[in-house]
């Protein structure tokens, strides 16, 4: 039977020779991701119900990063309750802070992310791991629990949808704009339930990083997952990265795969996009919405936090002031240490911008950057919903990194290509 | 009897929900205090034990944080009827053991203070102050079998015993 690659990964990982979609199945989980927000609720649960165990201490990744370090006395209850915990079982892959980083950035950099494996974690943009042809997916408090006690966890095969992204992306045009103009296309819900498969010639020219911001936002549209499909660029990276050097198995959908839905996309035609308040299906070409006036700009997130993203910033910001307040969040030390060694610390200094340590933070409103009423932000975030980075009151405009530092530059909604 | 909260939009989102500013705390009573509280803040207040939510599509889109389905929970709301859910947060509210309804045309037929009664087994809902009778489908025997556990953690110990 002909199957996508989604499913082939939840066949294996259910001990089936095929799934299809709409069956329920029993998944082994390969890796479990835990940070501060999702989990101390979830060692709670286990310690309430008399099951407080891990399955496996090697396979659970730890990282603090939505209100590290702690914002205040609440968040800092949290993280002793994470850090009690890890410490207790053990747990092999707990990053402390000056380790610890926005989680969907630091599992792949640090090299916990395999093709074929299953991935679950505390937080909606799990599924930004996919980007490695593997299947991941965001999950609450008592799936976490469920997870990290058993390794294994129920899920209903998802429907497919294939994205074709065809001809090359345009010059000072990113992923983020793709992955904006995608969800925009199909809406909030457009793949509720649903897997979102990126297949095309597009894809081959993003690197693991800019494939990441696609799969990222798979959430955006209500998708269950997002995945890319592996070649040369994702053996490569893993070379770079894994841990465990042992051979990964690599899947790819069938040519005669069911899809409910194909959608194609043409690159060439994509125009640097902008979210607008409140939601990131609200995207419209810089063209339709330029010189609108922001009073923050945001440079960090599991969307776009990476050196990639920064090094494009700093490219921008060379020799230029910022107008606006303009925040830097590298969204891991590795990423941090090496913009600092790249001299993008010294450009980002010298355009008037503050840099931060890897934090989550004001992405979801949490801190380091909250907005008053009344004010706009253009971010390289995932979600512009009401109150999302501050007041409710306040709008947040998303954007790639390319369009946020034009923005900052000139203090309002700015099409990069001029300065690219 | 429960009243209706009726919201007339689609994709409520956890934000809305509950606020990521207090997510420091996964104490559900705090929580609750601010259940709903960047959409209608005046909503706990108006709020008595037992009441629905009536919405549209998408409700509980956004982020994981089962802190929106406590949040809801610990206000007191009974059930949240929507005509679609976004998947972690119907995934959370089964884990949780909290029941959701999915009908169609309940945002259409129920208005907002509307005094219903929910039969939860034959998938019945009765809007007392129009009379109008709304069937839907319930929740898939898995999700019941959970929800009758009294969560996933509570079914995996009873399945594992």
């Amino acid at each position: 039977m002909a199957m996508t690659i989604t499913e082939k990964i939840l066949a294996r990982a259910s001990g089936k020779k095929t799934v299809k979609a709409g069956e329920l199945i029993n998944a082994k989980i390969d890796v479990v991701m835990c940070h501060d927000v999702t989990t101390p609720a979830a060692i709670s649960m286990l310690i309430e119900k008399g099951i407080d165990k891990v399955f496996d201490k090697n396979k659970i990744v730890v990282t603090p990063d939505h209100f590290q370090p702690a914002k205040d006395i609440k968040s800092a209850e949290l993280h002793k309750r994470l850090d009690e915990w890890a410490k207790r079982q053990k747990i092999k892959h707990y990053y402390k802070i000056g380790k610890a980083g926005v989680c969907h950035a630091l599992l792949p950099e640090q090299g916990h992310i395999r093709p074929g494996e299953v991935i679950v974690g505390g937080d909606s943009h799990t599924c930004t791991y996919g980007a490695f042809a593997a299947f991941s997916t965001g999950i609450g408090s008592t799936d976490l629990a469920a997870s990290i006690a058993t390794g294994e966890l129920w899920f209903r095969v998802p429907e497919s949808i294939k994205f074709i992204l065809n001809g090359k992306l345009p010059h000072g045009v990113y992923s983020k704009d793709v992955i904006l103009a995608v969800i925009t296309r199909i809406g909030v819900d457009g793949a509720l339930y649903k897997a979102m498969e990126f297949v095309g010639p597009a894809l081959k020219d993003m690197s693991m990083e800019a494939r990441m911001t696609i799969t990222n936002m798979a959430i955006e549209a209500g998708a269950k997952n997002g995945v890319i499909g592996f070649d040369s660029v994702t053996k490569k990276y893993l070379a770079a990265h894994l841990k465990d050097k042992k051979a990964y198995k690599v899947f790819e959908s069938d040519a005669d795969a069911e899809y409910s839905s194909v959608e194609e996309f043409d690159c060439a035609k994509i125009e640097p996009m902008v979210a607008m308040p409140h939601l990131p299906s609200n995207a419209v070409p810089i063209s339709k919405c330029k010189g609108m006036a922001m009073d923050q700009a945001y440079i960090g997130s599991c969307t776009n936090g990476r050196i990639e993203d920064l090094r494009i910033v700093a490219k921008i910001f060379k020799g230029k002031e910022v107008k606006i307040r303009t925040i830097i969040v590298p969204a891991t030390p590795v990423i941090w240490k090496q913009a600092d060694d790249e001299g993008l610390f010294d450009v980002f200094y010298k355009a008037g911008c503050v840099i931060s340590a890897p934090t989550c933070g004001a992405c979801l409103g949490g801190f380091m950057g909250i907005l008053a009423s009344g004010e706009k932000c253009i971010s390289t975030t995932n979600r512009n919903f009401v109150g999302r980075m501050g007041s409710p009151k306040s709008e947040v405009y998303l954007a790639s990194p390319a369009t946020a530092a034009a923005s900052a530059i000139e203090g309002k909604l700015t099409d990069p290509r001029r300065y690219i | 009897m429960s009243k209706a909260h009726v919201y007339k939009r689609d994709h409520i989102n956890t934000d809305e929900i509950i606020p990521a500013r207090y997510l420091n705390t996964d104490n559900e009573q705090e929580l609750a205090r601010h259940c709903m509280e960047d959409l209608d803040a005046g909503f706990v207040k108006k709020l008595n034990k037992g009441d629905v939510i009536v919405a549209g599509d998408d409700f509980g889109c956004g982020s994981s944080r089962e802190h929106a389905v406590w949040a809801i929970r610990g206000a007191g709301v009974a059930t949240v009827i929507a005509r679609t859910f976004a998947r972690i947060f119907y995934r959370n509210a089964i884990d949780c053991g909290f029941y959701l309804i999915e009908s169609k045309d309940a945002i259409e037929r129920i208005a907002d203070g509307d005094e219903v009664q929910i039969d939860y087994d034959k998938g019945i809902i009765e809007d007392k102050t129009n009379g109008q009778r709304i069937e839907f489908r319930p929740l898939p025997d898995f999700a019941l079998e959970i929800i009758k556990d009294g969560g996933l953690l509570e079914h995996i110990k009873k399945r594992k015993s």
